[in-house]
């Protein structure tokens, strides 16, 4: 039996469930988010089949044309069609920002435990953290990027790491209020060890926060991403992210603004439905932290 | 009161030494030999063995940070490998853009975000507050680029209104200075605005449930009044700490703005660094950044008072 503090909510999960349509009404944006979303996932994932070009074929005869009934989105310097560019490059972004939001969740989560049970590792521990957060996280992002030739995972890494820190103190802040409610003494003074302690009585009540933390790391990332490719340190220009696009676009931005406009734009939507659902999730799963911001 | 401030100065001290820490090992603890990676594929072993020696790397780590820590101290931050010129050099030459694009964003941001923060908050609920809400969810998922070369193809190519990118010093022409400064300024302050306008909202929906705010509207004042003077001022303080802790966000947009409108500022320098892998360079600029990032946020814990005379330290 776990006792849930701020994922309370939690618990109501399967009537919840069963009006999900009422709920859909009552909370609009969200839904719209999670539509869109859902969309640009689809158009990612079925990029190989539903994109009408090789994205890397080059048809210099018709390069730079504007969008027209065979090239919807016209197409770049090179002649590559950039409606099917454009669908990859939702591959790249997909990819990154569930990776990052995932890998800075989970070392977040063990360094935040560790951080707010044991008092001495929380001094060290939070001094670090307090280090990386004084460092902007581009900044550190690109810094990183120039340590070693660049991969998709490297950009990952890259990513990863300045956004931990967050994640950190949200956890600790969690564990150290609920370290203190009676239940755990309790649970302590008949004898539960530490592993039980953590996984069943503490860690539920850090899942609500952490899922809407995620949602908005992965927001982030997909960002971050795009900005390092655009700057030319992140994912290697032969992949065609978002980023990378938009950057070599840039060059014929006066004759052929398209080059730019599409992949930004769906950029642009990516990080905003990810971002409306991160604030409904919020809503419905957080309401002390929906209340607070 | 002194006891905090001193307290609080200390504080930055192991801040500012684990940020030279995290400095010093990036390059340290990379994955294969750095010498090799700055010296570049057609370099011979000699070219690698000089460049580990320039930057100190045959010796033993420890050694190698008490050496570099005592550089740093005295001011010395090191030669560019590219340029060979001194670090801080370089850096003083492109602080002039950067400060002036993050100083006219954030005084746009503020003139924008404040009053939407507070209209939303006054009329939370309205559509006024949800279109509000949702303009700045826009804004902060919308990627600079698109804010910025949507505004170049508008007002310079199309109006031609404004110069199309680049920067003029202030010394130089203030009028350029200021028409170069328009666009990159409104690309950049949407973000941050949304920013400030989000935690504006909060801090106001609570600050007008509170007592005082009931009774001064019971004793007549007017509502301007009540927002302004009563409200708006007892919710400061979280919303200039926003503010200072959001300064990490606008240096990360500067860096992309400055590339978006050929600006030659620190974010142009960081990026040409990293593109000759000039490690030095890009240290410097971390450890400056990060310095200022440090020193602005203790700046405004330390006026807390100033805003907010119940908070004594």
């Amino acid at each position: 039996m776990s006792t849930t503090i701020l994922g309370a909510s939690l618990a109501e999960q399967p009537r919840r469930r069963a009006s999900l349509l009422r709920r859909m009404r009552r909370y609009p944006l969200p839904t719209i988010g999670a539509l869109l979303l859902i969309l640009l996932v689809a158009s990612a994932l079925g990029a190989p089949w539903i994109a009408t070009h090789d994205p890397f074929e080059m048809n210099v005869v018709d390069r730079l044309q504007p969008p027209n009934a065979d090239y919807w989105f016209g197409t770049d310097a090179y002649g590559r069609d950039m409606f099917s560019r454009t669908l990859h490059g939702g591959r790249v972004s997909l990819v990154i920002g569930i990776a990052v939001a995932v890998a800075s969740t989970i070392i977040g989560l063990v360094i935040g435990v560790i951080a707010g049970y044991f008092r001495l590792a929380d001094a060290i521990l939070m001094r670090i953290m307090d280090g990386l957060m004084a460092i902007p996280g581009i900044l550190l992002a690109i810094a990183l990027m120039s340590l070693t030739r660049a991969s998709v995972w490297v950009v990952v890494v890259a990513i990863t790491i300045p956004e931990i820190p967050r994640v950190v103190r949200l956890v600790r802040a969690v564990v150290l209020t609920v370290r203190e409610q009676i239940y755990i003494e309790a649970a302590t003074a008949i004898g539960t060890g530490f592993p039980r302690l953590m996984l069943k009585h503490i860690l539920p009540n850090t899942l609500a926060p952490l899922i809407v933390q995620a949602t908005y790391i992965a927001a982030s990332a997909v960002l971050v991403e795009s900005y390092l490719s655009f700057l030319g340190v992140g994912t290697p220009p032969e992949v065609p992210s978002w980023g990378n696009i938009i950057a070599e676009g840039r060059l014929y931005v006066q004759i052929a603004f398209w080059n730019i406009l599409f992949p930004s734009v769906f950029l642009g939507l990516m990080v905003l439905s990810i971002n409306i659902l991160g604030d409904g999730l919020r809503d419905m799963l957080d309401p002390r932290l929906a209340r607070r911001l | 009161m002194w006891s905090y401030a001193i307290r609080r100065i200390l504080a930055t001290i192991p801040v500012l030494c684990v940020v030279a820490i995290i400095v010093f090992l990036l390059l340290r603890l990379s994955p294969g030999d750095p010498a090799a990676i700055i010296a570049g594929d057609n370099a011979t072993v000699d070219d690698i063995a000089m460049i580990r020696a320039q930057l100190g790397l045959d010796r033993p780590l420890l050694q190698q940070f008490v050496f570099w820590l005592g550089q740093l101290l005295s001011g010395d931050f090191g030669n560019s490998i590219y340029l060979a010129r001194p670090v801080i050099g370089l850096i003083m030459e492109r602080v002039e853009p950067t400060l002036a694009l993050s100083v006219t964003t954030m005084a746009f941001a503020m003139l924008l975000a404040i009053p939407m923060g507070v209209l939303a908050a006054w009329r939370a609920g309205s559509w006024v507050d949800q279109t509000i809400m949702a303009l700045s969810v826009l804004a902060f998922s919308v990627p600079v680029f698109l804010i910025g070369y949507g505004l170049v193809i508008g007002f310079s190519l199309t109006l031609d209104l404004l110069p199309v990118q680049g920067f003029v010093s202030l010394s130089d022409d203030p009028l350029q200075f200021l028409r170069h400064l328009v666009l990159p300024t409104i690309a950049l302050g949407l973000v941050y605005s949304a920013l400030l306008a989000r935690i504006t909202r909060a801090t106001m929906l609570e600050t007008l449930n509170e007592d005082f705010i009931r009774t001064a509207r019971a004793k007549g004042l007017a509502e301007p009044r009540v927002l302004l003077l009563h409200a708006l001022k007892n919710a400061s303080v979280p919303i200039v700490t926003t503010i200072g802790t959001g300064l990490a966000l606008l240096i990360g947009g500067v860096v992309v703005t400055e590339s978006v409108f050929a600006i030659p500022g620190i974010g142009r320098l960081t990026i040409e660094a990293v593109l000759q892998r000039d490690y030095p360079v890009i240290q410097g600029v971390i450890l400056v950044i990060a310095a200022v990032y440090v020193f602005v946020n203790l700046a405004i814990d330390l006026a807390y008072p100033l805003l907010d005379p119940r908070i004594r330290f």
